[in-house]
């Protein structure tokens, strides 16, 4: 059943955390340019499979592959897997205290894009993001992440994605810890940076998001495995039923959407 | 996971890129025999011509030393390694002093040169003084300021020139009997800065001295001695660097600063001492009403370092800080602090205290805060923060408060913490390398330090520790 084309194809992965194996044989495909929502409550094992697809040291693949253009990455570092086009928007950025966004994001362009923008080109290319996402011009003399409220954290990882313009973006619950205004605004930014072309597995355990965001498919993740595919209705449809109606692969519940999907396309 | 982000590799690199480590071929006017004699001290003196008044200081300091035990604190095991009689004590390298580069004999300009010392003085300073083993063998200043009053040489010329100026306060501040590394001091001392700033001018650039040690198992001495005048304002810089030899090498500094009503004074050092030299040195500070002076401290280098930069606060309304950071490695010990005693009411001072250990190196922060009985409205601050990039390191804080007044308003914070692997992770998602993200979390933590010092020193320093966290294959 696999497209070789597909931009990442994950197969039968595995992965576990010293002893304790969290990912019990994930397989997803995703296509260039697509959008895709994994919706799992949490402690299923959604960020093990976003940090396992970035590259975090913690994690051990005991099974299967995950391939990015045809390419394993499981050799790779997360850097390696950040210049191939990957991104990942963390649900608790960290402080990096003493860094100042400026020089965090202009260090990062330099080795993800391999060319140091000037500060006289970095700064208009920021200040039409910064815009749209709403930020104020003193936040690029911040330290990273240091002292800032959710809303300001979630800002900063859409702009520093939207500089990147990854091939593929994983955000990881970017809509937690978002009031409304702050959420439209961060799905904007997302929706724009898909428009550009940004692949987006968007992990989230609300619906709510996925207004403003609309993913062609979605996946039922539930003690680390995909329950069930289906499109923007299976969301709607795990809402009314809630996870416990999808705990196990629930040939009723997904019937209907993966008729009408055809999710290799 | 074969992926690793192999941390402990890029992280053992830190420090192992001294690039300073290179030595001359000795070429000197008189070299004194190894070991430390009353005829070693007399005939230091009678070769600088000396008045008989420092004759009998540096043997009566001689006699001190003799007497003084070692302390019984810090690094007692690296102290009571120290072979006194091993080290020669005085070396003059050249015949006179130049003003002229040119004037310095070629392989000591040589060595300058690839130090970056003309270069800086060319860009930034206001005046220089370069020393070479126990003499300053090069010094200059802005003629504008010299025009001003601003007098700014060697140590040994502000003798001769400033005797009744040097008299009034020469070891006023720190006695000879103050501690055995003073009284070894006070009686071979050799070279060093001597700066007066008069009544209102303000320097606006900063002054830079430049001590090298070239000889193995050298002992440099350097006095230096800096006097404000009232309302005045001078930026002092030291930076020292010494050849990578097997055996041990001794610098031990006495400095005072008088800082005169409404002067403020700022002292900045840059420490990069290579791994084989005893840096044990004792810096102090008198401020007066309404002064201001500041330590601004960086320790990077040096087998083992002692030092507390120490600022009285002799008057209402003086202020002292101490920003401090310091980097141990492999068999190194950083112990390191400050101390601020309040004698006058409505005083404050911060100390700011930063380490970073690794690959089995040690920090130690070191600190007192003294407040005298009657000194009222006296406010302190204690921050140090302690980064260990592995499990081998240490790092260890030794604060002593002596508190005798009840009006009094004193904060202490401690924090140690590890280079998380999570900010690792974090930065090497967006693209950068272990020793990249390495280098960016390390010179964030420096940050309030380097933020302190002029530019061109700020991004020498981030480039060191770029350098340092280079050159392992992950």
């Amino acid at each position: 059943m696999s497209n070789k084309n597909a931009l990442l194809i994950i197969n039968n992965l595995h992965a576990k955390i010293g002893d304790k194996t969290i990912l019990k044989g994930v397989s997803l495909e995703i296509n260039s340019g697509s959008v895709h929502a994994l919706m799992g409550r949490n402690g299923s094992g959604k960020s093990t499979l976003s940090y396992t697809i970035m590259g975090h040291p913690k994690y051990e693949v005991s099974q299967g592959d995950i391939k990015f253009e045809g390419n394993s990455l499981l050799n790779l570092s997360p850097d390696e897997r950040a210049k191939l086009g990957i991104a990942l928007s963390f649900q608790y950025p960290v402080a990096i205290p003493g860094v100042t966004v400026l020089n965090f994001l202009k260090t990062s362009l330099k080795s993800v894009l391999k060319r140091d923008i000037p500060i006289k080109e970095l700064r208009p290319m920021l200040k039409a993001k910064m815009q749209e996402l709403e930020i104020k011009d003193e936040f690029l003399s911040r330290y990273v992440n240091d002292g800032f409220s959710g809303g300001e954290k979630k800002k900063l990882e859409i702009l520093h994605l939207s500089l990147l313009k990854p091939k593929l973006a994983i955000l990881d619950e970017t809509d937690s810890g978002l009031d409304i205004d702050a959420l439209k605004v961060v799905a904007n930014g997302i929706t724009s940076l898909n428009k550009e072309g940004t692949a987006i597995l968007l992990i989230t355990h609300y619906q709510r998001i996925l207004n403003y965001v609309t993913p062609q498919f979605v996946h039922i993740f539930e003690n680390g495995e995909i329950t069930n595919t289906g499109n923007h209705e299976l969301a709607f449809k795990l809402e009314e039923f809630g996870y416990e109606y999808f705990a196990k692969a629930n040939p009723l519940a997904s019937t209907n959407s993966t008729k009408e999907v055809n999710y290799v396309s | 996971m074969s992926a690793e982000l192999s941390t402990m590799d890029n992280l053992n690199q830190i420090g192992t890129d001294y690039k300073y480590g290179f030595s001359d071929v000795e070429n000197y006017i008189f070299k004194s025999g190894r070991g430390l004699t009353p005829e070693i001290v007399t005939k230091i003196s009678h070769m600088k011509n000396e008045p008989q008044w420092m004759l009998e200081f540096r043997l009566k300091a001689l006699a001190l030393f003799y007497k003084k035990p070692m302390p019984t604190w810090g690094n007692t095991k690296l102290l009571n390694d120290i072979d006194f009689a091993n080290i020669f004590y005085y070396i003059k390298p050249s015949e006179k002093q130049g003003t002229n580069w040119n004037d310095v004999p070629e392989g000591i300009k040589n060595t300058f040169d690839r130090l970056g010392i003309p270069e800086a003085e060319r860009k930034f300073l206001a005046g220089v003084t370069a020393q070479y083993e126990s003499e300053v063998v090069y010094h200059s200043i802005r003629e504008d300021l010299e025009k001003l009053g601003v007098i700014f040489t060697d140590m040994d010329s502000g003798l001769r020139e400033h005797e009744d100026l040097v008299r009034k306060y020469f070891a006023t501040i720190i006695p000879a009997n103050d501690n055995k590394f003073a009284a070894l001091n006070s009686s071979v001392w050799s070279g060093g800065s001597f700066v007066y700033v008069p009544p209102g001018v303000k320097v606006d650039i900063p002054l830079q001295a430049y001590f090298r040690i070239n000889a193995e198992n050298m002992g440099q001495f350097e006095r230096t001695l800096i006097i404000a005048d009232e309302g005045s304002f001078v930026h002092y810089i030291e930076g020292c660097t010494a050849p990578v030899y097997s055996s041990d090498s001794l610098h031990s500094a006495v400095v005072e600063l008088i800082a005169l009503p409404g002067s403020h004074i700022r002292y900045t050092t840059i420490q990069n001492w290579s791994k084989n030299v005893y840096n044990l040195v004792t810096k102090r500070a008198y401020a007066y009403e309404n002064a201001k002076v500041e330590w601004v401290d960086g320790n990077l280098g040096s087998k083992l370092t002692m030092k507390y930069p120490a600022i009285y606060l002799m008057g209402e309304n003086a202020r002292g800080e101490v920003l401090s950071i310091a980097f141990a490695g492999d068999n190194q010990h950083q112990d390191a602090g400050a101390k601020m005693v309040h004698v006058a009411s409505n005083t404050s001072s911060i100390v700011v205290s930063k380490s970073i250990s690794k690959n089995g190196g040690r920090t130690s922060y070191r600190g007192l805060v003294k407040v005298y009985e009657d000194a009222k409205n006296v406010k302190c601050s204690v921050k140090c923060d302690a980064l260990l990039l592995d499990d081998l390191s240490r790092s260890d804080t030794y604060p002593t408060m002596e508190i005798n007044d009840q009006d009094v308003n004193i904060e202490h914070e401690a924090t140690v913490s590890k280079v998380g692997e999570e900010q690792l992770f974090y930065l090497m998602s967006r693209g950068l390398t272990a020793d990249e993200a390495t280098a960016m979390i390390v010179n964030g933590f420096f940050e309030p330090f380097t933020k302190e010092l002029p530019l061109e020193y700020a991004v020498e320093l981030n480039r060191l520790i770029k350098l340092e966290m280079e050159g392992s294959v992950g």
